[in-house]
């Protein structure tokens, strides 16, 4: 690959919880990846915009607050409507495992939930935009 | 005749003799590898531990000076002179969810089981200052918390509740002003005077800027609101504790246990300095501050933690800030078992993981406790669950007979030894804290925030290599959850509901009214000298919305952006 993976770690809602973002944003970078953290309290749409100004390659979001299926869904809704279906949208948090089901029938490619190996994500993460990466290019 | 036994830790020969042999011995062991093997000679917070502690670690000890006995300065073996034998510690479970109406039923069915104090737990959007038909609320209504849009949903929420009896604790920090203004009106409309009301609230907003993020003007006019709330009540509600300081949330964020420690107490000099700097005496204010810390895992730890808490903090202010009264000197707390030790993975151990912590609170002397229910790593607690959590204290505090003895742990070489590195690590974070000019330029360089980011990142390695283990999730772990858990589940109906009811108190009430509210609040934030409280008062009585009232003040003070660092 000629340049790193670059990922948006975002934070949205009113969610303040940060440890957990913060945390895999610095393991995706130690594993050699460019990471943009939004820091707190973004929209869907600001994080899409991110993503696609900053011509990322996956979206990692985190949520503690229990708003996971407004706020997953929203940012599906903008990946369309902005035709960046091909970024790969990931994310976790206290999420119970029959939601993290229907995350995933929704479309969200991974949903890691509380005690997930920091290694598993960063493994997924290589995977999946390593492969959007040698499509898109 | 016998001779008197030596006693007084002095060490004779026959007993360095035995230290010569034992070191021998020890010497000669293998450690132990595999998973767990790398934390063994560690705390939790990485604090280097020895094999066995003796009479040498505990050398430096002044007994008079650094222990005294219970109830006495500098409160090392706590601020009782009985402990918990003349009165136990406050059972308080935190709790709200979904409408004001859901969560008042739960603190009936709580206070029916034997609980002793209420705490409010709110929703996000309440939490940030905004409505429950904001844009920014969507999705968040009712899910962390209880949502509390205006008086109207106050009064349901202590619907049948006693409040000149009960103590209650507010969990809110951006709008805790506004809060405390609510259950003043909510219990004035009941005919309880607001001098007759207990309890205690967050309020505590520089911990947001540290650890949990929910703030809403900068530090500096935060700052502002926060003292006239302590001046206000100091002076108008006797029974009140001003302000709880809270650690809980910088370690859940991922600090150690000394970082809680220095930066909490950090946080509460920089309200006593504030206070002061506003011209009010220290001892007029001073004894009705109460702190707020975790009951993490590392049992050891954590005690050593609460007791060197209550040395420094008796020391600072009465040699640092010169209080004379001694209840300005101790150090009261409420804790909470650590969140952030809880699974997801068999979440049921999370139980036993919630009595051990829970007994570290009460033999660190701690004045309340909450202890987190199993399920509360996937969702908010259950009825089941909750009364799970309540039991294991009352088994605690009935069954165990660690109620009948004050300090039990004070003498132990270990542990004494640990409350004094603690201390030690905390007035090292003093030092730097200060060149930094103080909390909030500290806060603004983003000092803290990077500290407790590295931190938790260590933690995390350190899980991941399986140095540490936790049950369930490295180690132990079952091929497939078993997933049969009940959980509280919080609809969009709620949401719905909740805004709905907002949208018709707005319709309800006199416009005219909540415009002069409004506009006398504005005016008294443009003005230092004018105490935002009685304004605060005015507006809630008037039916203005929590949203609407945070609006008027960030017209005058802004919204705060963090610079954020990962």
């Amino acid at each position: 690959m000629d340049r790193p993976l670059r990922i948006v770690v975002a934070k949205a809602g009113l969610d303040g919880h940060d440890r957990g973002a913060k945390v895999i944003a610095r393991a995706l970078r130690d594993a050699g990846m460019e990471v943009i953290y939004t820091g707190l309290f973004q929209t869907p749409e600001q994080i899409v915009q991110t993503a696609i100004q900053e011509d990322a390659d996956g979206i990692g979001l985190s949520i503690l607050s229990g708003a996971h299926m407004t706020l997953f869904p929203l940012i599906l809704d903008q990946l369309k409507a902005q035709q960046a279906e091909d970024i790969v949208f990931f994310g976790g948090g206290t999420i119970p495992p029959e939601d993290a089901e229907a995350l995933r029938e929704r479309g969200v490619q991974a949903v890691f939930t509380p005690g997930a190996p920091l290694q598993e994500i960063v493994d997924f993460v290589n995977d999946a935009c390593g492969k959007r990466r040698a499509l898109v290019g | 005749m016998m001779d008197r036994p030596t006693g007084g830790g002095q060490p004779t020969p026959e007993f360095e003799a035995q230290q010569a042999a034992w070191e021998a011995a020890s010497a000669k062991g293998k450690p132990r590898s595999g998973p767990g093997s790398g934390a063994t000679d560690r705390t939790l917070s990485d604090i280097p531990l020895k094999t066995c502690y003796g009479p040498a670690d505990i050398a430096e000890l002044d007994l008079a000076r650094d222990l005294a006995w219970p109830g006495q300065y500098p409160y090392t073996r706590g601020i009782h002179p009985n402990g918990f034998r003349d009165r136990l510690w406050t059972m308080r479970q935190f709790a709200g969810f979904g409408t004001a109406r859901q969560t008042n039923e739960r603190y009936h069915f709580l206070l029916a089981q034997g609980q002793m104090g209420l705490s409010v737990a709110f929703d996000m959007p309440t939490l940030m200052g905004y409505d429950s038909d904001a844009p920014h609320a969507r999705g968040e209504v009712g899910k962390c918390g209880v949502a509390i849009d205006s008086l109207a949903d106050m009064e349901v929420l202590f619907e049948g509740i006693d409040m000149g009896k009960i103590t209650t604790s507010m969990t809110i920090n951006g709008p805790a002003a506004i809060a405390v203004a609510q259950y003043i009106a909510a219990a004035e409309k009941k005919g309880i005077p607001r001098a007759m009301l207990g309890g205690t609230i967050q309020a505590d907003i520089l911990k947001e800027y540290i650890a949990q993020k929910e703030w809403i003007f900068p530090p500096r006019p935060h700052m502002r609101v926060i003292v006239d709330m302590i001046q206000f009540c100091t002076e108008q509600m006797p029974k009140w504790n001003t302000i709880s300081i809270s650690g809980y949330h910088i370690r859940e964020a991922g600090s150690t246990a000394a970082q809680e420690l220095a930066f909490t107490l950090a946080d509460g000099f920089a309200y006593v300095e504030a206070c002061m700097k506003a011209g009010m005496d220290v001892d007029s204010f001073a004894p009705r501050l109460s702190y707020f810390f975790n009951a993490h895992i590392d049992f050891f730890e954590e005690i050593a933690k609460f007791r060197a808490a209550r040395r420094i903090y008796a020391r600072r202010m009465r040699e640092k800030y010169g209080a004379k009264d001694p209840k300005s000197w101790q150090l009261r707390f409420h804790t909470q078992t650590a969140g952030c030790s809880a699974t997801a993975q068999q979440p049921e151990n999370n139980i036993v993981r919630v009595a051990y912590e829970a007994l570290s609170a009460v033999l660190g002397g701690t004045q309340s406790l909450h202890t987190n229910s199993m399920d509360e790593v996937l969702a908010l607690p259950t009825e089941k669950s909750v009364e799970i959590a309540l039991r294991t204290q009352q088994v605690l505090a009935y069954e165990t007979n660690v109620t009948n003895v004050v300090d039990p742990l004070g003498g132990s070489y270990f542990v004494e030894a640990l409350t004094d590195e603690m201390e030690r690590q905390a007035e090292a974070y003093f030092a730097q804290i200060e060149e930094f000019g103080g909390v909030i330029e500290a806060i603004e360089a983003g000092f803290f925030q990077k500290e407790i980011a590295d931190a938790s990142y260590r933690y995390q390695r350190s899980v991941e290599s399986k140095d540490r283990v936790i049950v369930g999730v490295n180690h132990f772990t079952r091929d497939e959850e078993r997933g049969d858990m009940d959980l509280l589940k919080i609809t969009e109906e709620t949401e719905r509901e909740q805004a709905a009811s907002v949208r018709a108190v707005r319709e309800s009430r006199d416009a005219n009214a909540v415009a002069k509210a409004l506009g006398r609040l504005k005016a008294a934030c443009a003005d230092p000298k004018d105490n935002l409280m009685p304004h605060l008062i005015d507006c809630v009585n008037a039916y203005c919305t929590e949203g609407e009232i945070v609006d008027t003040m960030v017209s005058v003070y802004g919204r705060y952006t963090e610079r954020s660092v990962f």
